[in-house]
């Protein structure tokens, strides 16, 4: 994503695994931590990094039936994004610095905004497949053939836009910003560094990640492995694959042609979502009664 | 059933009994420590002992006292609903008693009245516990009394602040109101009954017209106790006037008393109940839900915060009801009973986080004196438990897996998404909104907490007195920590709970939820497994091992070493705790993005010359719009009726003989 980033910007840009190579980089640097850290800034980095893999184990990627899927329905994947929210923003908070506490109440606004248009636009999905077990919506939409319903498009895009603004990209956060005044969440882990700072990194990519296979195996499921075996997971990864490289395209070419917006037209712009969300919802109600 | 009265009875015996005893603390003050105080423990234990019992045994009885008037014998009754509360009294009661010892020390040096303090208590706990077993309406009505009357003495204990004074009387007035339109409601139904006991009542031949006529009444006067906007406006003023043990008690157990009393009227001596009911409840809940969280986003207080944000819990909590009272009206009776699990399932769990901060608030009072959360900073280090307890507090009341404020939060979400089910497509449409409305209610709950454990526990300290604030007493930290287990055991394991529980909708409605205890304790199917599912146990044991392979895998060898460094400066000096984010600051783009919602008085005062301060005052629009009026009303009516007041005798005697003569009149 970077690459076509670089390469819509006229830059040859740095290598595909590069992200995986600063993260190795950075798991064998030593830790400083500030004087005066609390305990709590020590663990937040394991809690954030395991809330939010937990997370992401519970979103059907390859195949529909997860052995994790069952102990974590949609809303508890909520819940637990927000619980590794909860831990980066006390961490941000507890050297005391002005930057952290900055973005922890920025990211917090972000979140508690988003958090309704994102329920609204899976409360669409879940009415629709009477279930909010992942892995059951996903086998609805397998089964359902190619209806193309209005209240899907709207909640497309509201997750859509909730996507963009919880992983911080352009343009609610600029994740490659190098201003304090400007970050959100690079403030927030201004004070890692070392492996704590890597387990962090991670967690926020693995967090976009989640929110690209939630929307992909959801709106577009086609080619996952609907049972497990080899050749079933063999094409669903392929198709995965595929899909991901699409979305994170399209993700790049986003963030080239907007720019960051000011940190109060965000609530606009997820307003904007929250308007898609409900719109979903009135129009499954009105239009696609009965079925 | 025997061991559960001999339990119950025993409970309100202590309870009379501390009361007593701690009379004596006029002349004895240490008599509250020791004598009183841990006999509330032993009520707590009697009173959760009595509930659980009958929960457990799943029996009705009733016993007829040999008190009362000589026409209208108190009744007594003792069921699932009842046990249920009993136990959600018991638990935090005990927690207190273990805790309040501690606490209490500070004021015996003090001029405040102990023993006004201790008999309040006693007379309060006794009230509250009669109110759940009552069965007939005269002895519900004098119970409730008592403990509303009881509660003022305790609201009006720091006498000599005026703001005690005046939180105390706004509290009195409002109770009165309340208890009033609770009075009509039963009075409603007894007038078709032809009875006081409940038997009487639940029989009452009632026309729709009277049916919604006596559930706005008891809506008015139980949602005036349980806070719910816009009647709220003592609560934020009357629970942190009173000492934190109490505030503790009035926040996690007199508002459940509140909706106990809800629950009794409306799902079980009601009757038929109908859906337009439920829908007024939801919306009332929703607005509640909402403003509460962001009234508690701004304040400073720490108290009066947690005081909002158990406006916003009962407005969640009567989301809830209102989604049971909708389900039932449209005859889905399993759905209905899901909603009630769910409500009553927030409310232990309220009792249990709520009365946990309100602890810890107390502690923190107790250690620095202070409630200003930004003179605090950094007292994790200072005080290590408190700040675990509080965390743990903190991250069940935001609703996060995998503590127990998430799983209530979770079934009533579950109990909204089954919204397709009804008929009609308004209800389809506005219990989503609804539940989009509880969304982001617990996101700025968890926004809300942050904020208050960042700034209090975390940081620098921002003011000497707390940079030496003394670590806590043991039995503060034990009655915290008691409190601080529930949540996490009621958080891992919420479907052996659920199915004890439910036992309250299989005796009020007919049907419990068999499906959702189904599949074993380690899983939670409200509906049914491919609906939904959720596993505590499991996913807190994933949890904990990611955490503990990643902490495993990264730290073997010379990596182990962590150094020390300052915090990044921007290079420009060292940073003091002036430097801090503040918890204005933090709460200030919710402030701005909300605005329309507040009555905010911001701007920059020009002190002394070069001293500017900045200044933030931020007030209850609700007040100034719903409540000023009447009060302004009632002034100019009480200052034109106190022209007769002129001090002149003659003037008297004529008023008087004036009156006797138009008495004689009419009865002629």
């Amino acid at each position: 994503m970077r690459k076509v980033k670089a390469r819509l910007q006229n830059r040859r840009g740095a290598p595909v695994v590069q992200p995986l190579r600063d993260l190795r980089k950075l798991f064998v640097k030593e830790v400083r931590v500030a004087h005066g850290a609390s305990p709590l800034f020590r663990a937040a980095p394991y809690v954030v990094f395991g809330a939010t893999l937990l997370a992401a184990a519970s979103v059907p990627l390859l195949g529909v039936t997860l052995p994790t899927a069952t102990f974590a329905d949609i809303v508890v994947v909520a819940g637990l994004l927000a619980l590794a929210r909860f831990f980066l923003a006390l961490a941000a908070m507890d050297v005391g610095t002005a930057f952290g506490g900055m973005g922890a109440s920025r990211e917090l606004l972000i979140a508690a905004l988003a958090e309704p248009a994102m329920l609204m636009a899976v409360f669409t999905l879940a009415m629709t497949a009477h279930s909010t077990n992942l892995a059951s919506i996903v086998a609805y939409q397998l089964d359902d053939a190619l209806a193309l319903r209005p209240s899907y498009l709207f909640a497309l895009g509201a997750l859509c836009l909730v996507a963009i603004a919880e992983t911080g990209r352009i343009p609610v956060d600029n994740p490659a910003t190098h201003l304090e005044l400007t970050m959100i969440h690079e403030a927030m882990l201004l004070e890692y560094s070392g492996r704590h700072l890597a387990l962090m990194e991670w967690a926020a990519q693995i967090k976009l990640a989640l929110y690209a296979a939630l929307i992909l195996n959801i709106f577009l499921p086609w080619g996952i492995a609907e049972t497990l075996g080899a050749p079933a997971l063999g094409i669903g990864l392929v198709a995965i694959l595929l899909k991901l490289a699409g979305l994170g395209g399209a993700l790049a070419v986003v963030e080239t042609v907007l720019a960051k917006m000011r940190l109060f037209r965000a609530p606009a712009f997820l307003n904007l979502a929250l308007l898609f969300g409900l719109l979903g919802l009135l129009s499954h109600v009105m239009l696609e009664v009965g079925r | 059933m025997i061991a559960a009265w001999v339990a119950a009875t025993a409970a309100i015996g202590l309870a009379l009994a501390a009361a007593l005893a701690a009379l004596g603390a006029a002349r004895i003050p240490s008599l509250l420590r020791r004598l009183a105080l841990p006999l509330f423990g032993l009520v707590g234990v009697a009173a959760a002992t009595a509930g659980t019992l009958t929960l457990l045994g799943g029996g009705v009885d009733d016993i007829q006292l040999p008190l009362g008037l000589p026409w209208l014998p108190w009744r007594l009754r003792l069921d699932a609903l009842a046990g249920c509360f009993l136990t959600l009294i018991g638990l935090l009661t005990a927690a207190v008693g273990i805790y309040a010892p501690g606490y209490v020390r500070g004021f015996e040096q003090g001029r405040d009245s102990l023993a006004m303090l201790g008999a309040g208590s006693g007379l309060f706990l006794a009230g509250m516990l009669t109110v759940v077993l009552a069965a007939d309406a005269m002895l519900f009505m004098v119970a409730w009394e008592l403990m509303s009357l009881a509660s003022y003495f305790l609201v009006v204990f720091h006498h000599d602040q005026p703001a005690s004074r005046r939180a105390a009387f706004l509290y009195l007035l409002m109770a009165h109101v309340g208890g009033l339109a609770i009075l009509l409601g039963f009075g409603v139904l007894a007038a078709f009954g032809h009875g006081f006991e409940f038997a009487a009542l639940r029989a009452a031949p009632l026309t729709p017209g009277w049916a919604t006529l006596a559930f706005a009444l008891a809506l008015l006067g139980f949602g005036m106790k349980a806070g719910l906007v816009p009647l709220h406006a003592w609560l934020p003023e009357a629970h942190p006037a009173a000492p934190s043990h109490i505030s503790a008690l009035m926040s996690g157990v007199m508002l459940k008393v509140a909706v106990y009393g809800f629950i009794r009227f409306t799902f079980d001596l009601l009757g038929e109940v109908h859906w337009q009911w439920g829908v007024a409840t939801l919306a009332l809940g929703s607005v509640s839900a909402l403003y509460g969280v962001l009234m508690a986003l701004l304040q400073n207080d720490l108290k009066r915060l947690l005081a909002w944000s158990s406006v916003e819990n009962m407005g969640i909590l009567f989301i809830a009801l209102g989604l049971a009272l909708i389900f039932l009206g449209e005859g889905h009776a399993g759905l209905g009973a899901l909603a009630l699990v769910a409500a009553l399932l927030h409310a232990g769990n309220h009792a249990l986080f709520k009365g946990l901060l309100f602890l810890g608030a107390g502690a923190i009072l107790h250690s620095t004196h202070e409630r200003d959360l930004e003179q605090m900073g950094g007292l994790l280090r200072r005080m290590p438990w408190t700040g675990l307890f509080f965390l743990i507090g903190c991250l069940a009341i935001a609703g996060l897996p995998p503590l127990n404020g998430f799983v209530s939060e979770w079934l009533t979400f579950q109990a909204a998404l089954q919204s397709w089910q009804l008929d009609s497509g308004v209800l389809r449409s506005l219990i989503p909104v609804a539940a989009a409305v509880l969304a982001l209610t617990s996101a700025l709950a968890a926004a809300g907490f942050v904020r208050v454990y960042g700034i209090a526990f975390l940081g620098r300290a921002r003011s000497r007195h707390v940079r030496r604030a003394r670590p806590e007493s043991r039995g503060m930290r034990l009655g915290q920590g008691l409190l601080a287990a529930g949540c996490v055991a009621a958080g891992l394991l919420p479907t052996p709970l659920i199915g004890v529980v439910a036992a309250v909708p299989e005796q009020l409605l007919g049907t419990g939820l068999p499906q959702a205890t189904a599949r074993g304790w380690l899983w939670l199917t409200p509906i049914a497994p491919e609906v939904a599912s959720y596993s505590a146990p499991a996913l807190a044991l994933a949890l904990a091992v990611a955490m503990a392979v990643a902490a495993w895998a990264l730290r073997r060898g010379a990596l182990r070493r962590v150094r020390r460094g300052d915090p990044w400066d921007c290079g420009f000096g060292p940073l003091t705790t002036r430097m801090q984010y503040s918890a204005t600051a933090f709460a200030q783009p919710v402030r701005r993005v909300f605005a329309p919602l507040f009555a905010v008085d911001a701007g920059v005062e020009l002190e002394a010359p070069g001293r500017l301060r900045y200044r933030v005052v931020i007030g209850d629009r609700l007040w100034k719009l719903l409540y000023a009026p009447f009060a302004t009303a009632t002034d100019g009516a009480a200052r034109r009726v106190a022209r007769l007041q002129s001090g002149n005798v003659r003037r008297y005697l004529g008023w008087t003989l004036a009156t006797l003569l138009v008495l004689l009149w009419i009865i002629t």
